[in-house]
């Protein structure tokens, strides 16, 4: 048995026949191949999986494709813009908020919506925010570094606009 | 083999920095002066695979997607402990969507009984969860589904999961004859050729430091203080992020493997020898690995099974681990019940050191705790007897410092206890004990930046949640592997490509081998192309025991040098001068006589006779020598990490505010990577002090919190402040002089945190993990 689904994935427009009980991490990672969304768990524990559904962070191995019917999705390859990187990503880059990477795509998805609800956000704001994404390799230190980056470059963007 | 003398730096700068002189093969490069004096080597270089890992674009073993590729999940016993009388896979094979079914003739990954301990030709069940087959199918969902339909007649038998249980006689036995474990690659595995009685192996009572020294009764008879206890350790499991797995793609000529492996060399080696194939028709790839910690050397049962997978459907399979798995049959730090006497006298000069333990890895070895007793302080009298204790339960696996944590938990408590005694300073004990250089400055530079000074009498803060410091110290062997080689290739457009089969398991070794290549030819690291993590490169070593920077630096930067030396003797006569007065810098080659006289790298590559000039090294011999056997080298990594906790009496609940963390890694190459490698061992170590554990059901056999959501693990907002001191400690033993801080980052956290809680009630604790409830008992309150 297959539904249809129609969604909008970075921005591209989709349309799939998927099984019901396909979850919206599989469809992203074995469907349209975009394997930047990670799996660590699967008890929505870890947040390698978090992506934007409709402007909000979702661990993507909690809701079903179909759910996510009339979405619109957004990846960790959706947000660099063309070579030039998202300031989250940027940030990431720059402050070695990262090891291994795995984490690291659940990571900035989550900075993301912190930082559209709050673009000036102290550091037990940005670590509340936080929790539910675990890192095993090198800890939060300078992924809270990352964001605080991220956070200033994004607020001189917007002066500048 | 020609030789030359050269003075390198010698000793810790702004304690004891000096010159040695060294006697080196000719064709090896000159010493480099200390980092102060070095462009990108020691600097804050950033990662170069950043880029790949914040977009998304790094392709993990787990996103492997090959054409027609399958996927594999394995049936595991939901019995801990059986023998199978039949296994019927008539069912699986006939359901729509599956293309492969195998059934395991011999278990793997697990210690190897003598006799077999197989029945009816399939292995013996030993732990639940053990896999016993596995499907290949078009989707995990359709892998699943068919795995229901295998039919497994077993014999149930009784079994036994906990460690003091199984130390009974009357105890159900897990191997009935000795067994042995190999160690794959730097994973595991134990002594070999010890005795197994019941479910006790062992004693081991030696290791490569040596065995027993002295007489350790004498040496309590002359003591003036003794601290006697046991200390007891958990099961911690690694809880990589990206699970073990594999996709093994077995054409007719050659099979390629995708490994979330630490050991791209040793999954070729096993593959290649499970399957009967020459190692030269085996690719095995790792290009980005999410985190191993030590459990993931080997080639493991769940590869066994892909290539068997893919070599009977004639297609790609991928197999990945779900979380549950990774919990229950992929490693874990086994647990320990440790004895420990300590005898000293009344200035602290240790008389004997007596350690006896007992650990579980499950159905596999490795359960001792380490040589940190036996080696990190001068005592003239030691024994040590180290027991493995089999039980039903997952193999253990090698991570951070096998042993040494557990170890350290001990050692390091017995001192701190010892201090009080002996109404000294935990830190003027050591002066007293501890001979190593590395860590006197540790401990003067930790003291300083944790201000030490501020330390009350134990349990003297008021109020209810009370304040405590704490200090730990800890030694890891300078391992070596001499099986480690460079090529580089050097193009006519210019592009400078390193290559080795030497993963980089997330720790950051493609940027340090950028930077330590571009350093001696005078360029910049983002210049570099770094390709490793395959082994159609020169093997490389496994990345375990914080043996790849001193293993893999050594060959990548002689192999620049012997380019440079070749790019020299095609430009010299251009230059008017001879090779010899020539140097690389800021992407020039110049001459030393008349610096007008010049030719960027780019130019002078263009005048190659052909397309590539390639050239390459493997790791030479330590520079005077090693310590033992040509594996370990001399000096130690030391390090002394301090803690800060806020204990709240009423509940229990231990916090840690901060740590501060001095290492030492001779040469240190790249701080930034450093602190970060620095970082994740310590919150680890937080972690296993005071929220991680396994809880098994000893009425089922099974992990009761086999996931990521009642298996504790810390987020953001449950990690301390952490400082780093990285202390430069060079030695003149190779080209670059440097070391790995994997293991050595990890070793002293829990027990330092351990000494603050004491620091902080004023009553010890015996046991791991430091939960409230422990707290709440040793005051008093439950």
């Amino acid at each position: 048995m297959v539904s249809p689904i129609h969604l909008k994935v970075n921005g591209q427009p989709r349309s799939d026949e998927v099984e019901p009980r396909l979850l919206l991490v599989y469809y992203l990672r074995e469907v349209l191949n975009l394997t930047g969304t990670h799996v660590g768990c699967d008890t929505s524990s870890c947040g390698a999986c978090v992506v934007l559904v409709d402007g909000k962070a979702v661990k993507s191995c909690t809701m079903l494709a179909v759910q996510a019917d009339g979405s619109e999705i957004t990846t960790i390859e959706g947000l660099a813009n063309g070579s030039e990187l998202h300031p989250i990503q940027e940030g990431f880059k720059e402050q070695h908020g990262l090891q291994c990477g795995f984490c690291t795509p659940g990571m900035i998805m989550t900075a993301l919506q912190l930082l559209e609800r709050n673009p000036d956000p102290n550091e037990a704001e940005i670590r509340e925010a936080l929790d539910g994404n675990y890192c095993r390799c090198t800890g939060y230190h300078n992924v809270v570094k990352a964001i605080q980056y991220a956070a200033k470059k994004m607020k001189k963007e917007v002066f500048h606009d | 083999m020609d030789t030359k003398k050269v003075k390198f730096p010698h000793g810790i700068p702004g304690h004891n920095l000096s010159e040695v002189e060294r006697e080196i093969p000719t064709g090896e490069p000159p010493a480099w002066p200390i980092n102060d004096d070095l462009k990108v080597v020691g600097k804050r270089v950033k990662r170069t695979d950043a880029l790949a890992k914040v977009t998304g674009a790094a392709k993990y073993t787990s996103d492997i997607q090959l054409q027609g590729m399958l996927f594999g999940r394995m049936l595991r016993s939901n019995y801990p402990h059986a023998k199978i009388k039949s296994i019927d896979t008539s069912a699986a094979e006939k359901y729509d969507g599956v293309y492969a079914v195998h059934v395991f003739k011999n278990a793997v990954g697990m210690a190897q009984a003598k006799d077999g301990g197989n029945s009816a030709g399939f292995p013996d069940v030993k732990f639940a969860g053990q896999p016993i087959a596995g499907v290949a199918a078009i989707s995990v969902d359709v892998a699943e589904e068919a795995l229901k339909l295998i039919k497994v007649d077993y014999e149930y038998l009784p079994f036994v999961v906990d460690l003091e249980e199984a130390q009974k006689p009357e105890a159900p036995v897990v191997f009935k004859t000795d067994v042995d474990q190999e160690d794959r690659g730097g994973g595991g595995g134990g002594q070999s050729g010890l005795k197994t009685k019941g479910n006790l192996r062992g004693p081991s009572t030696s290791s490569f430091f040596g065995g027993p020294r002295g007489d350790v009764e004498k040496g309590f008879e002359t003591a003036d203080f003794i601290v006697e206890h046991v200390y007891r350790t958990q099961v911690h499991t690694h809880c990589s992020l990206e699970t073990h797995g594999v996709v093994v793609d077995w054409r007719p000529d050659n099979v390629t493997i995708y490994a979330s492996t630490q050991n791209t060399n040793s999954v070729r080696h096993e593959f290649a020898e499970m399957f009967d194939l020459p190692k030269s028709k085996v690719r095995v790839i790792t290009e980005f690995m999410g985190g191993g910690f030590g459990a993931k050397h080997s080639l493991g049962n769940f590869g066994v099974m892909a290539g068997h997978l893919s070599k009977k459907s004639g297609r790609p399979v991928s197999m990945m681990l779900d979380r549950k798995e990774e919990h229950i049959s992929s490693g874990n730090r086994p647990n320990s019940v440790q004895y420990l006497k300590i005898g000293a006298k009344k200035d602290g000069t240790l008389t004997a050191i007596k350690q006896k333990s007992h650990g579980t890895a499950g159905v596999g070895l490795g359960a001792g705790v380490g040589r940190i007793a036996q080696v990190m302080y001068e005592c003239p009298n030691f024994s040590t007897e180290q027991y493995d204790v089999f039980t039903h339960a997952g193999p253990g696996a090698a991570w951070r410092a096998p042993g040494n944590v557990q170890g350290a938990f001990g050692l390091e408590q017995a001192m701190d206890e010892l201090a009080e005694k002996l109404n000294m300073d935990p830190l003027a004990l050591r002066d007293v004990i501890d001979k190593s250089d590395v860590r006197k400055v540790e401990r003067q530079r930790g003291a300083k930046q944790f201000d030490w000074s501020r330390r009350k009498k134990p349990g003297s803060d008021s109020g209810t949640v009370k304040k405590g410091l704490g200090m730990a110290q800890s030694t890891w062997p300078r391992f070596v592997n001499l099986n480690s080689t460079v090529e580089i290739r050097a193009y006519k457009d210019g592009a400078i490509e390193v290559r080795s089969g030497v993963q980089d398991i997330g720790t950051g070794t493609k940027t340090i081998l950028a930077q330590v290549v571009a350093e001696e030819l005078g360029m910049k690291p983002e210049d570099i192309t770094i390709r490793i993590g395959d082994t159609l490169f020169p093997t490389g070593p496994g990345s375990g025991g914080s043996i790849v920077t001193g293993s893999i630096t050594p060959p990548a930067r002689n192999a620049a040098y012997k380019l440079k030396l070749e790019l020299f003797d095609q430009v010299a006569k251009e230059l008017e001068t001879v090779s010899s007065k020539l140097s690389m810098s800021g992407g020039f080659i110049v001459s030393q006589e008349d610096n007008s006289k010049k030719i960027a790298v780019k130019d002078a590559l263009k005048k190659m006779r052909t397309e590539q000039i390639t050239t390459s090294a493997s790791r030479s011999d330590d520079y005077g020598g090693f310590k033992m056997g040509s594996f370990l080298a001399h000096g130690d990594l030391g390090s002394v990490q301090f803690a800060e906790v806020s204990v709240d009496t009423e509940t229990g609940f231990v916090k840690v505010d901060k740590i501060v963390a001095a290492h030492s890694c001779g040469r240190p190459l790249n701080i930034t990577q450093l602190e970060g490698q620095i970082n994740g061992g310590v919150i680890q170590g937080v972690s296993y002090a005071l929220y991680e554990y396994r809880v098994m059901d000893n009425e089922t056999g099974h992990q009761m919190n086999g996931n990521l959501d009642q298996y504790k693990l810390p987020f953001a907002m449950e990690i301390p402040e952490i400082e780093t001191i990285i202390v430069e400690d060079y030695g003149g033993r190779s080209s670059t002089d440097a070391y790995g801080i994997g293991e050595p980052a990890n070793i002293a956290t829990a027990v330092a945190v351990a000494n603050a809680v004491y620091n902080a009630i004023g009553v010890r604790i015996y046991e791991l993990p430091i939960t409230p409830d422990k707290v709440l008992k040793a005051l008093n309150k439950i």
